[in-house]
């Protein structure tokens, strides 16, 4: 076993890289002998061809076999059609998975790209800058795992009269003593805004970092007129700078879509879907490792894919137009 | 110059990759594998099982002989989700050695896969009998096949309390539930709440009530409707189950019964929810949690000493034909690779006296008969392992033997039940969908 292992890594590293060598070696070998006009044709294709071929193995294949599973039953035996994709939008605890990841995507995303660029606009001209930037983004350099445990004990809940040891139930009776300390994850009614609290204090440095980029790259000069004209900082940044980092702002956006459309490790590490917390990737994993449901595991991958597809399509097509974020 | 810290630094690069390779990749150990049954004397067994902190220090320690002994490395590798670790491992072909299984239900599913060794060429099956009674190794076997032993048991449902504060109230350890319930409406009649309970654990949330409705139903109805309930029988819109949870609602969904409210219930995790029985002035009176809440309490107050400070009573009889009941539960062990290393590790792992680590180290109980009381650390333990030598009826866990899909459902609907207990209707109507669905 530990030999086989071995034996594969040795040949991952230095097999693969030594043979492709070969293979492109004895292609141009071949290719040399054509017509010109042919190995021009050729020849792109030849060198494309292990490219495809793994990108064939390790990514189209996996998506065409989750496609086909996700019409087949709980252990792949027997054809049930569509009924898995009906089930997603008919049982009760699917829809609330649904309506979860809606709400992950709308406000966790509205919230993350405003406050991103407040920050941005804010500390662009302070002298502080940086400092407070890097305590922005610091949380971006933890793992999510690291993050919902962290705000697992930042929500700890002790009953009223006892010593709050969780920090927000801390502070807000001490702010307020009349506050009722509130068991954040486990109240229905406010568990998955505390969720997605924690996904924006991850990723609102990621946002604030590329808008600020952005907002630096905005020409002096075309501020400075619009000031000189008489606009007021407000105007120059709704009608100047606001207009010029647009397409950067969708970019983060459709980031940040796809980011939270699979998100799992927060929810996971937190309530792992209790009392109405759970979202398509969480239900995915249970699914697939605790209900030995291949079929509906599947089912639900194909829904995410489907789900990010055209956010996709817009971000690489934005790609393409800018030719870099900025 | 510049071209010379480039070639540096990829040499760096390379160097550091070769390095990592070897180092991932035992070449330089030699792994002897001996033919037939000669014990190896090199090599690695790796475990995957779901022991943290202290009881991973006392298996830690009970390894220690063996590797001495044998030379052969103990890799230890620990998850509180052991399910689907475990479940994507074997489905990968890369299983651990050895596993702790995630419960009888998983078990039969491996074992009917073909994932699991048969023990039974790998024991000398008269030492086994000998060591196990017959309702153990029962568990542990599928198909005629015994493909899982038990590692450790405990028993789930003793009402843990602390002998001063029910002294101070003048409370005597009840003999029956009716009892049970008179002590727990006068403390919360005087404005004390009786009871303590904690259900969060991590992604197994809910587990605690299980428990609770579990020694509730084996004791209003019997370990034979007990068995058809976890093996998808009865249903859970039947009045036999809906009496069960009644009567757990009667404590659990009443704010004068239980320490902090349902905002408490719900988020305290299991391993601290003893903590109000120690407070002063007392919190709770009473805590229903398995033999093994010993190790967290004394985790929690080391100063206290176990049967002065803290005690336990069995759960009170409800039907007097059940009174003997006992529900037990443990952590199943399985061989998912038959390497001798692995041979040698679970042979050591069952025998009396790496039992003893286990007893002594933690509290917890062995299933092995032969590990003597006196490696029982304190009197409550050696109680317990004598409750379970002596009970009449013992039931597993029930969650545990249900199918994965349905234990999860049950999990959760504990919880939503504590969260608003009015729902009661829909959630057994769910519960009762999700039973035609995965049996």
């Amino acid at each position: 076993m530990v030999l086989r292992s071995t034996i594969l890594a040795v040949v991952a590293v230095f097999g693969v890289p030594a043979g492709l060598t070969l293979y492109i070696f004895m292609v141009e070998k071949g290719v040399t002998r054509l017509r010109f006009t042919l190995q021009k044709r050729i020849r792109p294709w030849l060198w494309l061809t292990p490219c495809l071929a793994i990108l064939s193995v390790f990514l189209l294949y996996p998506v065409l076999n989750t496609l086909v599973l996700s019409f087949l039953n709980n252990d792949s035996t027997r054809f049930i059609g569509l009924q898995n994709y009906v089930r997603i939008f008919t049982d009760r605890e699917m829809l609330i998975v649904l309506r979860n990841n809606a709400m992950w995507l709308v406000f966790f995303t509205l919230v993350t790209v405003t406050v991103g660029l407040l920050i941005a606009v804010l500390t662009d001209r302070v002298k502080y800058e940086q400092a407070a930037k890097a305590l922005i983004f610091l949380p971006m350099a933890i793992s999510f795992v690291a993050a919902g445990v962290i705000w697992k004990f930042m929500y700890e809940f002790r009953p009223k009269g006892t010593p709050q040891i969780g920090t927000v139930n801390a502070v807000l009776t001490t702010l307020s003593p009349s506050f009722e300390p509130q068991a954040w994850l486990f109240n229905p009614s406010i568990n998955n805004w505390a969720l997605i609290v924690v996904g924006i204090w991850i990723w609102t440095g990621f946002a604030m970092v590329i808008l600020s980029a952005s907002i630096k790259g905005v020409p002096k000069e075309i501020m400075e007129a619009a000031r000189i004209d008489g606009a007021g900082e407000f105007q120059v940044f709704f009608r100047v700078t606001l207009p010029i980092i647009k397409p950067t702002i969708v970019v983060v956006t459709t980031t940040l879509i796809i980011n939270v459309l699979k998100i799992f490790d927060i929810v996971y590490v937190m309530t792992n879907g209790i009392l109405r917390t759970e979202v398509i990737a969480n239900r995915m994993y249970k699914e697939m490792f605790n209900f030995m449901n291949f079929g509906m595991a599947s089912t639900l991958a194909v829904l995410l894919l489907v789900a990010i597809i055209p956010v996709m399509l817009l971000n690489i097509k934005r790609f393409g137009q800018r030719g870099e974020v900025q | 110059m510049k071209k010379r810290t480039k070639f540096t630094i990829v040499a760096a690069a390379v160097l550091v990759a070769l390095v990592f390779i070897f180092a991932v990749s035992p070449l330089g150990r030699q792994t002897i594998c001996t033919a037939g049954e000669r014990v190896p004397v090199e090599g690695t067994v790796s475990v995957l099982a779901v022991w943290g902190g202290h009881e991973l220090d006392v298996f830690k320690e009970m390894a220690k002989p063996f590797e001495k002994e044998t030379g052969i490395n103990v890799s230890y590798e620990g998850t509180r989700d052991i399910n689907a670790v475990l479940t994507t491992r074997v489905q990968a072909g890369n299983p651990p050695d050895i596993a702790v299984l995630p419960g009888p239900g998983k078990m039969a599913e491996f074992a009917r896969a073909g994932h699991l060794v048969d023990l039974s060429t790998v024991f000398d099956m008269e030492r086994i009998r000998a060591d196990y009674a017959k309702g153990w190794l029962d568990m542990g076997t599928v198909g005629g096949k015994l493909v899982g032993v038990f590692a450790k048991v405990a028993i789930k449902g003793l009402v843990w309390y602390n002998p001063h504060t029910l002294e101070d109230e003048g409370i005597e350890i009840p003999k029956d539930a009716d009892q049970m319930r008179v002590i727990s409406a006068r403390l919360a009649r005087q404005g004390k709440t009786p009871w303590s309970i904690g259900l969060e654990s991590g992604a197994a949330s809910g587990w605690v009530g299980t428990d609770w409705l579990e020694n509730i139903f084996l004791r209003q109805h019997g370990p034979q409707k007990y068995r058809d309930w976890y093996e998808g029988k009865l249903a859970w819109t039947s009045p036999e189950v809906r009496e069960t949870w009644e009567t757990w609602g009667a404590i659990v969904a009443n704010p004068n019964m239980v320490y902090g409210g349902k905002q408490y219930v719900l988020s305290t995790n299991f391993g601290q929810a003893a903590a109000p029985l120690f407070m002063d002035p007392p919190g709770a009176y009473f805590h229903m949690q398995a033999s093994f809440i010993q190790s967290f309490i004394k985790e929690q107050f080391p100063d206290l000493q176990p049967g002065e400070d803290f005690n336990f009573f069995g759960f009170p009889p409800i039907h007097p034909q059940y009174a003997d009941a006992v529900e037990a539960a443990g952590d199943l062990v399985g061989m998912f690779n038959d390497t001798p290393q692995a041979r040698a590790f679970i042979k050591y792992l069952t025998t009396p006296e790496a039992q003893s680590y286990w007893t002594s180290g933690t509290g917890a109980l062995s299933a092995n008969r032969n590990v003597s009381l006196v490696f029982y650390p304190d009197v409550l333990s050696r109680n317990a392992a004598q409750i379970l030598q002596k009970a009449e009826i013992v039931v597993f866990d029930a969650s545990d033997m249900m199918p994965g899909k349905m234990n999860n459902a049950f999990w959760s609907a504990i919880m939503s039940y504590v969260e608003n207990p009015a729902r009661l209707d829909s959630i057994l109507r769910n519960l009762e969908q999700t039973r035609r669905e995965s049996y």
